[in-house]
């Protein structure tokens, strides 16, 4: 097993050009996701889906404290405790060497099990072919040494691609220098591998509250409770895997 | 920044994680203001309040960089007795002739202490500025300024009354934080927070930059916009220093070189003028007056005959004057408006266009359709079939009546072009560098480069010539590029070349000083001289960023001689030390007698600080040692403009040509040398229009679509057109967000969708409210769009600076209405009615 | 696949065994083969981006005569690798399906685009300019020598390579077309 890569994005620094969302779709050959209006300030796209991997989240606050206008580029968080992979029944979804989440497409067969599992409301089936895909921290380019295109192409550096403890550590200092400068609101989201999810391989540095930004703010992972539910579950499957395997075996 | 140049925005984002504070000014808080630290939205067309309001700052409070004020500027030059100011007359400068609304300059001069600013008579001066101002010739001054005498009088102690440091003083008097207010809509704290980090930021120490885009130059007044910056840069000793300048970003990937290497109408390759029939007569004759003879533009006749050999080559002799009279000669305003009304009229017939959607790109989108369909032939080239090409097939006019297809008699050539990927050449960036761009493989079909077509086009009319002299400079011209690969591509390599220039021993040169006026040197451009030295494509390097300074002198190749700070002599004092170690750049060195640093030195290598030229110098040989604006006549920057300029030595506040507000500063409301069209086809706003609009781009499109709309992946990110208001105007006015509104001006009326956002805040003008109305100007009806929507640029007017013919797209009057627009008749209806007033 | 294999890549056993699907078995022969395919490309063009002027530096990626990528060039102290929107969306300029590839020509009064050879094409062009540039040609104007002709305009984009710029203007100025304009001018 490699280090564990993850993303950090750093919203203080996200100027909402969204090189993320087409970098994404021009490496990974995503088509494009409809083209709606929605008249929700500078954003089109409106969420992740199966066909945005990438979606850049704009957030109008001009108030009496002041005026922001924040901008977040959301990905598929590639949790710890990934639900999606845990109830996915045919094997797409799996874990990389890098300790990512991915679906393999020429293995799933749409059963959609998965899109109600995530926490975060990422993955997604393609209306066309029915099947599931979401964000692979383009696990191609990675097996390449390469890091991923919305990393690559993020003007500021706000998409940072690498190891997760280094990016942790350095997303502990940028929160420390926001603090000093005097922007309280600063906060990591999905960097604790206490929370909900046991932490996510793609977390972020938000400047307000992640409801804000469309995000849960307490995400658990779905299957939590599966440990548990397994110990029958499993017991079950065996002895049918067993019946099964007999079941060939005469026949061979 | 952020919206446009995203990521050329990192740079800023670098600076402002060292503690940069970065303010924007914009009309609109856009994705650049949400990174900024301070935002200040101003009313469009107001800028020069803001900016005269800051240089009044500077000189009321003596926060000027007086020691570099004092030794690189004309800030204790003299001026004539005969100038009178805006001040004395009411918002006119000395020397306006109503009749032709042009400025006759005389009167800006120096003071003639026995040197008289130029050589020529009053009567001379007023004819010819005249020209000047009816031929654009201010273009000329893209790699230098106009001509002035390098020793006028001068008062080192700035207490003349009529020294420009004092003439500033008295100009930019009620520039003051207060009409900053009443004019731009600017609070008098937010205006202080700004003047105060302006000044704290600059002086030995530190420095500051201002970078603009065609928000400064889309206006009647733009040049002097610009001219504003630069006034405040140089009292704030900002120019030639690392990180100070005016930095233009310029939005397309090779503008700068399409002005360098013009395709324009009133310079030739490397700002040399087009000769004008009405001035110029001769080489001599031209020569006289193209540029000055002092400073680097003294060696004009090196740069024309090269010019001249690199065209015409062994038919350029010195007995036929290098061919000077084969180069066709400008009699007044030939500018791609003007070219439009002639389509209307009939003069002009034929008509390319060659990556560009002029139907949908240029103001007046009605005036410029008409003048296709009264073109005889158009040979439109592009990568997509742009509404240029096809306005007789499904143009807006079909629609209302104003034209039908089987009537237009334009005949229609669409050529395919070739990407950018798919041929080799250069592109300029915005820093005067050019960067080659290797062929990633050829184009299919008939898809071809711009260069593939001229070269074969320029083959073609030569194989078609007659014998008589009308031709000759046809089949004289030398045009005999080495063709490779499957499309018998010419050799861009070999342009490059022949734009580097060679010797006489047939070698490329390494750089303009190797110019020569005898005709030895063939040079297409003169300031592109020495990107091909040593028979190497110098543009083409490439050493990685990471290995080498941060200056990167070894990718690319900029222009002139590889400077990347222009001006960067003034990054040293007089004596040549740096202003401060924190902010050293160029330095003289003592002991091995040359300028030296991490850039080239924009400055003669070896001419030392104390260098007095002697009397009667001229070119270089008249620039002191401590004068660091080699390309201007007298080495000194001009806080104060004594020729070259159509309206005005100084930028004074105008309004915009249409404008809901009058004038507080003067009683002349709009520039009055501006240079209107009155057209019915184009016709101006009455007073009847109650809204500023202003027109922009979006960082998910480019410019009129044809490159955006075409491409999925960014037409879904910005699918439709539409308006930015705010929230209150959309109460006044009935529009609801995700709805739709209709925009009119009395040149169209167009629909777009509605985003409300308290980004878009209202003013208080004059005590009252004025309202903005945003528009991106991307959308057209076709151009092979994924998504389309009605064209901004139907709305403006076509109504121009006087000085580079540049129309007002930034800031024009228009009225808004709820819901979507009429159609057919009904729409011409709507307008006429607006236009009864 | 053998019976082994088949339990093996069966979920339920996977799940159990694995630890939350690390294990090689989820994985399928396409996963296994996945490289990154520039890592392919037959070769690399070092480009420049087309859209704006900070003029980012591209990597073009061609495999089998086709663009397969086209992103940031690491190496550019400009752009450090990076791209905006426009830039990343580079490889769809280039490589977009219904990008017009043959010449289109309309007659006059016509109602609609008819085919014509590029060949054919060229030479009707310049059967054009020089019969416009005759009909049209001044050589004085007011008394005074201009040689020139105000039947011939061109208004060229700001994409338009220097070496472009520079035929045109050459090959413009030599039969005399004075209304030769650019993007720069708006």
């Amino acid at each position: 097993m490699a280090e564990r890569m993850g993303f950090f994005t750093d919203t203080s620094v996200c100027i909402g050009c969204k090189a993320c969302e087409v970098a994404c779709k021009e490496w990974n050959d995503v088509p494009d996701d409809g083209f709606l209006f929605r008249a929700t300030s500078y954003d089109n796209t409106g969420g992740l889906g199966a066909d945005t991997w990438r979606h850049v989240a704009f957030v109008e606050q001009f108030t009496r404290q002041g005026d922001s206008w924040l901008m977040a580029s959301d990905v598929c968080k590639h949790c710890t405790h990934a639900a999606c992979l845990d109830v996915c029944p045919t094997g797409a979804l799996f874990r990389t060497e890098f300790d990512t989440v991915v679906v393999q497409p020429d293995v799933c067969n749409g059963c959609g099990y998965c899109v109600p599992a995530c926490p975060y409301g990422v993955i997604d089936r393609r209306r066309d072919d029915g099947r599931a895909w979401k964000c692979t921290m383009c696990y191609d380019r990675l097996r390449g040494g390469l890091e991923p295109a919305c990393a690559k192409a993020c003007p500021t550096d706000s998409i940072q691609f690498g190891p997760l403890e280094e990016l942790r550590a350095r997303a502990g200092e940028r929160l420390d220098t926001l603090h000093g400068a005097g922007v309280a609101e600063a906060r990591l989201y999905g960097e604790s591998p206490a929370d909900g999810v046991g932490g996510d391989g793609a977390f972020f540095l938000l400047l307000d509250e992640p409801e804000v930004y469309g995000l849960p703010p307490d995400p658990v992972v779905t299957t939590r409770d599966l440990p548990r539910m397994w110990a029958f579950a499993g017991t079950a499957a065996l002895s049918m895997a067993a019946a099964v395997a007999l079941s060939f075996a005469r026949r061979a | 920044m952020a919206e446009c140049h995203p990521v050329g925005f990192q740079w800023v984002m670098e600076a402002k994680a060292r503690g940069a504070e970065v303010f924007h000014i914009d009309p609109r808080y856009t994705r650049t203001s949400a990174m900024a630290d301070a935002h200040l939205p101003i009313r469009a067309g107001s800028d020069i309040v803001l900016l005269g309001a800051l240089i009044h700052h500077v000189l009321a409070g003596e926060h000027d960089f007086r020691e570099y004020v004092l030794a690189y500027t004309n800030a204790a030059t003299i001026v004539s007795e005969d100038f009178r100011d805006t001040e004395d007359l009411d918002g006119l400068f000395s020397g306006f002739d109503p009749a032709t609304r042009t400025y006759d300059p005389a009167s800006w001069a120096y003071e003639a202490g026995g040197d008289v600013s130029g050589a020529m008579s009053e009567g001379e001066h007023a004819a010819q500025a005249r020209l000047h101002a009816d031929s654009a010739r201010s273009d000329q001054y893209g790699s230098g300024g106009a001509t002035a005498h390098h020793r006028a009088r001068t008062d080192p102690t700035l207490r003349h009354p009529r020294c420009v440091y004092q003439v500033l003083k008295r100009h930019f008097a009620r520039y003051t934080p207060e009409m900053v207010e009443e004019l731009c809509g600017i609070p008098r704290a937010d205006f202080r927070r700004l003047a105060e980090a302006v000044v704290a930021n600059s002086g030995r120490e530190r420095t500051t930059a201002w970078v603009y885009s065609v928000g400064w130059t889309q206006h009647t007044v733009g040049v002097q916009y610009i001219r504003a910056a630069s006034i405040l840069q140089l009292l704030l000793g900002n120019v030639g220093r690392p990180g100070g300048g005016i930095l233009a970003l310029r939005g397309h990937a090779s503008i700068q070189g399409s002005t360098d290497i013009p395709t324009l109408f009133s310079i030739l390759p490397g700002y040399l003028p087009m000769p004008d029939a009405r001035m110029h007569g001769d080489l001599d004759g031209y020569l006289a007056h193209a540029a000055g003879d002092t400073g680097f533009w003294g060696n004009k006749r090196a740069y024309m005959v090269s010019l001249l050999k690199a065209w015409w080559g062994d038919a350029a002799t010195e007995d036929n004057d290098y061919c000077f009279g084969y180069l066709p000669s400008v009699t007044g305003d030939h500018g791609t408006y003007a070219t439009v009304l002639g389509q209307i009229d009939g003069t002009v017939k034929g008509y390319f266009v060659v990556g560009e959607n002029p139907a949908i790109g240029s103001a007046g989108g009605k005036a410029q359709r008409l003048g296709l369909a009264g073109l005889e032939w158009l040979v439109v080239r592009d990568m997509t079939l742009v509404e240029t090409a096809t306005f007789w097939k499904d143009g807006p006019e079909l629609e209302t009546g104003e034209m039908r297809t089987e009537d237009i008699a334009t005949e229609v050539f669409f050529l395919p072009a070739a990407s950018h990927v798919e041929k080799e050449g250069t592109f300029t960036q915005t820093q005067r560098l050019l960067q080659w761009r290797e062929k990633a493989l050829d184009p299919t079909g008939d898809r071809r480069s711009d260069l593939w077509f001229y070269h074969h086009l320029g083959k073609r009319i030569r194989r078609r010539l007659s014998e008589d002299d009308v031709d000759r400079p046809l089949r004289d011209l030398t045009w005999d590029y080495p063709e490779s690969g499957p499309h018998d591509d010419p050799s861009a390599e070999a342009v490059l070349r022949e734009i580097n220039g060679t010797g006489p021993d047939g070698r490329a040169l390494s750089g303009y000083t190797e110019l020569r006026p005898d005709g030895s040197t063939t040079c297409g451009c003169w300031i592109y001289c020495g990107v091909y030295a040593d028979e190497v494509n110098q543009a083409a390097r490439r050493r990685p960023g990471g290995e080498q300074s941060p200056v990167a002198l070894e990718w690319g190749w900029a222009w002139p001689a590889n400077r990347r700070i222009l001006y960067n002599r003034a990054s040293a004092d007089p004596e040549g030390r740096p202003w401060s170690e924190r902010k050293a750049y160029i330095r003289w060195d003592r002991d091995q007698r040359e300028w030296t640093g991490p850039d080239v030195p924009d400055f003669e290598r070896d001419k030392p600080p104390d260098y007095r030229p002697p009397e009667g110098a001229t070119a270089q040989a008249a620039i002191g040692g401590a004068d660091p604006f080699i390309m201007q006549s007298d080495g000194k920057g001009w806080l104060y403009v004594p020729a070259g300029l159509a309206d005005g030595p100084l930028p004074a506040h105008y309004e915009p040509h249409e404008s809901p507000v009058a004038n507080s500063l003067y009683g002349t409301r709009a520039n009055p040398a501006r240079r209107e069209y009155r057209r019915p086809e184009t016709p101006y706003n009455s007073a009847r229009f109650p809204y500023v609009i202003t027109t922009y781009r979006l960082t998910e499109h480019h410019t009129a679509g044809g490159m955006s709309r075409t491409l999925p992946y960014l037409a879904e990110l910005q699918p439709e057109m539409f308006c930015e208001v705010s929230p209150e105007l959309a109460a006044e006015v009935g529009l609801v967000n995700g709805g739709w509104a209709t925009i009119v001006t009395s040149r169209s009326a167009i629909e777009a969708r509605v985003l409300v956002s308290p980004r878009i805040r209202p003013l208080r003008v004059q005590g009252r409210t004025i309202h903005q109305v945003g528009v991106p100007y991307h959308w057209g009806w076709a151009g092979g769009g994924v998504v389309t929507g009605d064209a901004a640029n139907d709305l403006m007017p076509i109504v121009l600076d006087p000085n580079v013919y540049i129309q007002e797209s930034k800031a024009a009057t228009c009225d808004l209405l709820p819901g979507r627009r009429p159609h057919g008749r009904a729409l011409l209806d709507l307008i006429e009615e607006y236009r009864r007033g | 696949m053998g019976l082994g294999g088949w339990i093996a890549r069966w979920p339920v056993y996977r799940q159990l065994t694995g630890a939350d699907g690390r294990g090689a078995a989820a994985r399928s022969a396409r996963t296994d083969a996945l490289r990154p395919r520039t890592a392919e490309a037959d070769h690399v063009a070092r480009s420049v981006c087309p859209f704006c002027a900070v003029g980012c530096g591209q990597l073009v990626y061609v495999k089998d005569g086709r663009v397969t990528q086209i992103e940031g060039d690491p190496d550019s102290p400009i752009s450090r690798g990076r791209l905006c929107p426009k830039g990343s969306a580079s490889k769809q300029l280039v490589t977009r399906p219904d990008r017009p590839s043959t010449v289109l020509y309309r007659r006059p009064h016509g109602t609609e685009w008819e085919s014509l050879d590029l060949d054919t094409a060229m030479d009707m062009i310049a059967d054009r300019v020089v019969a416009t540039r005759r009909e049209t040609w001044q050589q004085t104007f007011d008394g005074m020598v201009v040689r020139r002709t105000l039947g011939i305009a061109s208004l060229g984009g700001a994409t338009l390579d220097n070496e472009e710029n520079y035929l045109m203007k050459k090959l413009y100025t030599a039969m005399g077309a004075v209304q030769i304009e650019n993007q720069a001018r708006i």
